[in-house]
């Protein structure tokens, strides 16, 4: 089955065309890089993935169940970490995550089974009870991983999840994604960094509203580095 | 149903503890109608000279007249206030958490409805007991028979602020909605003076003052203060809260929302 399915979708502000007949499938527990400058239309692509917009040009399926169809069905499927944080500060990871397992409707022993679950996978087991607004960047981002997966979706999209984070916190955070898909969870992570791409992952290059390049990233880069094919298929120079 | 629940009591109780954290919010909205009962009031008492109009059965002082008027302040303010945290929630992106829920859409904007509403409410019980401390008092079943009537004045102004919330952007246009929807609303009412005394002064005015949503809550609020019921002023009453919910729920929708950011 296919985790995410995008077929002919396009997308305008006024005159500004942000995405023009995209298409792509995503298989399901495949790591899916949307590789793309700033203004390439990613932000716009997952504002339409999550349902914040709707176009009425294009289909979007998650795990099998329209958007527009089912919409309820499919975002119950889908696990979303945004670009800004949306930890509230004042709250302890725990109660964010509590927060957050409610607006899924999971409550009580459930909730605190799966948000502990969530929290192990991720290492933040032992700050459970520190204030968000205690965190470092690194474990902020994990603490919105470990939320997005606390109602075990089968897709998980990640919005520049890495942006303001030192290298360390971003290898790991991208070590800890990429483990998710061992257990087959679907993964679209939009970044501009060549660097968290890996060869064995499956890569979309976005530009300009078009999809530029799609397959495994070391077909697509060949023999060049993937920042130079990046550089080269987008026309900005290095 | 359970998930609906348990959605419900999470939001409101973020509302809860959002508003306690904020505890000169708190201050801020007894302090205010405070100034105009103990101060304002004192001051016009022998300015306004007040006859016997419903739900009164004798004359009343002037501070006696604008409690219900004060009421309706503190909700409107509140309504207000939590429009400003849906445009701050917006911005700082935690409003996105809400609305990628796999809840229906207008089940999430009415639980949101439901915890402003209910912070407004203990405001209010919190403003009359000050009120009562200072010797401005209402028969003992007002205070029953009032809660029905702030539910419903505080379910419209709620849905004002979530209609507002909808199309606002940024929150820098925040300081319009004082000028535009606060001060017109509440001084084109019944709160501050009866609207026999408006008519007086001006037809048209007195005509506005008796469209005004606000009016109606007043006086809803004003003759269940008293255990009298108000059937005109709850029917308006209603029919704002319907039609700013029904037109807050449209500003929400994620088709609208991509049409506006079309821009």
């Amino acid at each position: 089955m296919k985790g995410i399915e995008v077929a002919q979708l396009s997308y305008s502000y006024g005159a500004k065309q942000a995405l023009d007949d995209v298409s792509f499938a995503v298989e399901a527990g495949q790591f899916c890089a949307l590789l793309g400058p700033n203004g390439a239309g990613k932000s716009t692509l997952f504002n339409l993935l999550t349902r914040l917009f709707t176009s009425p040009q294009g289909t979007i399926k998650i795990a099998g169940h329209s958007l527009n169809g089912s919409p309820r069905k499919a975002l119950a499927t889908l696990g979303i970490v945004f670009q800004q944080s949306t930890l509230d500060l004042d709250l302890s990871v725990h109660q964010n995550l509590k927060y957050f397992a409610a607006l899924h409707g999971i409550s009580g022993h459930k909730a605190n089974m799966q948000i502990e679950a969530s929290l192990e996978k991720l290492g933040m087991l032992e700050r459970a009870g520190e204030k968000a607004r205690l965190l470092n960047g690194g474990h902020r981002r994990r603490a919105e991983i470990a939320r997005a997966l606390i109602h075990n979706p089968s897709v998980l999209l990640l919005d520049e999840p890495t942006v303001g984070l030192d290298a360390a916190a971003r290898a790991s955070i991208t070590d800890h994604v990429h483990q998710l898909c061992d257990d087959g969870t679907t993964v679209l992570w939009a970044t501009h960094l060549t660097d968290e791409v890996r060869d064995e992952d499956r890569l979309i290059v976005l530009h300009q509203a078009h999809i530029l390049a799609d397959g495994l990233t070391k077909e697509i880069r060949g023999g060049s580095a993937l920042k130079d094919k990046f550089l080269n298929l987008t026309g900005a120079s290095a | 149903m359970r998930p609906y629940l348990t959605s419900l009591w999470a939001i409101v109780a973020r509302e809860a503890l959002r508003f306690i954290h904020q505890r000169e919010r708190f201050i801020a909205a007894l302090v205010r109608p405070l100034i105009w009962l103990l101060v304002f009031a004192a001051g016009f008492r022998a300015a306004l000279g007040l006859s016997i109009i419903p739900p009164y059965q004798t004359y009343i002082t002037y501070e006696t007249y604008i409690v219900p008027g004060l009421c309706g302040m503190v909700l409107l303010f509140n309504g207000m206030q939590s429009s400003l945290s849906l445009v701050y929630d917006r911005e700082m992106g935690s409003m996105k958490l809400l609305l990628t829920s796999p809840m229906p859409r207008w089940w999430l904007l009415f639980c949101k409805l439901i915890g402003s509403t209910s912070i407004s409410i203990l405001q209010v019980y919190a403003f009359l007991a000050i009120a009562g401390a200072f010797g401005i008092t209402m028969p003992a079943i007002g205070y029953v028979t009032v809660l029905p009537a702030l539910i419903g004045a505080g379910v419209m102004l709620g849905a004002l602020g979530l209609l507002l919330s909808s199309f606002i952007k940024q929150l820098e246009n925040f300081a319009g909605v004082m000028n535009f929807v606060i001060f017109p609303m509440f001084f084109l009412s019944s709160a501050l003076y009866p609207l026999w005394k408006m008519a007086e002064s001006s037809e048209l005015l007195y005509a506005i003052c008796a469209l005004n949503p606000f009016t109606q809550a007043v006086e809803l609020i004003r003759f269940a203060l008293y255990g009298q019921f108000n059937g005109i002023a709850l029917f308006w009453t209603l029919i704002g809260a319907g039609t700013f919910t029904l037109l807050a729920l449209w500003g929400y929708n994620p088709a609208r929302t991509g049409l506006a950011k079309r821009g």
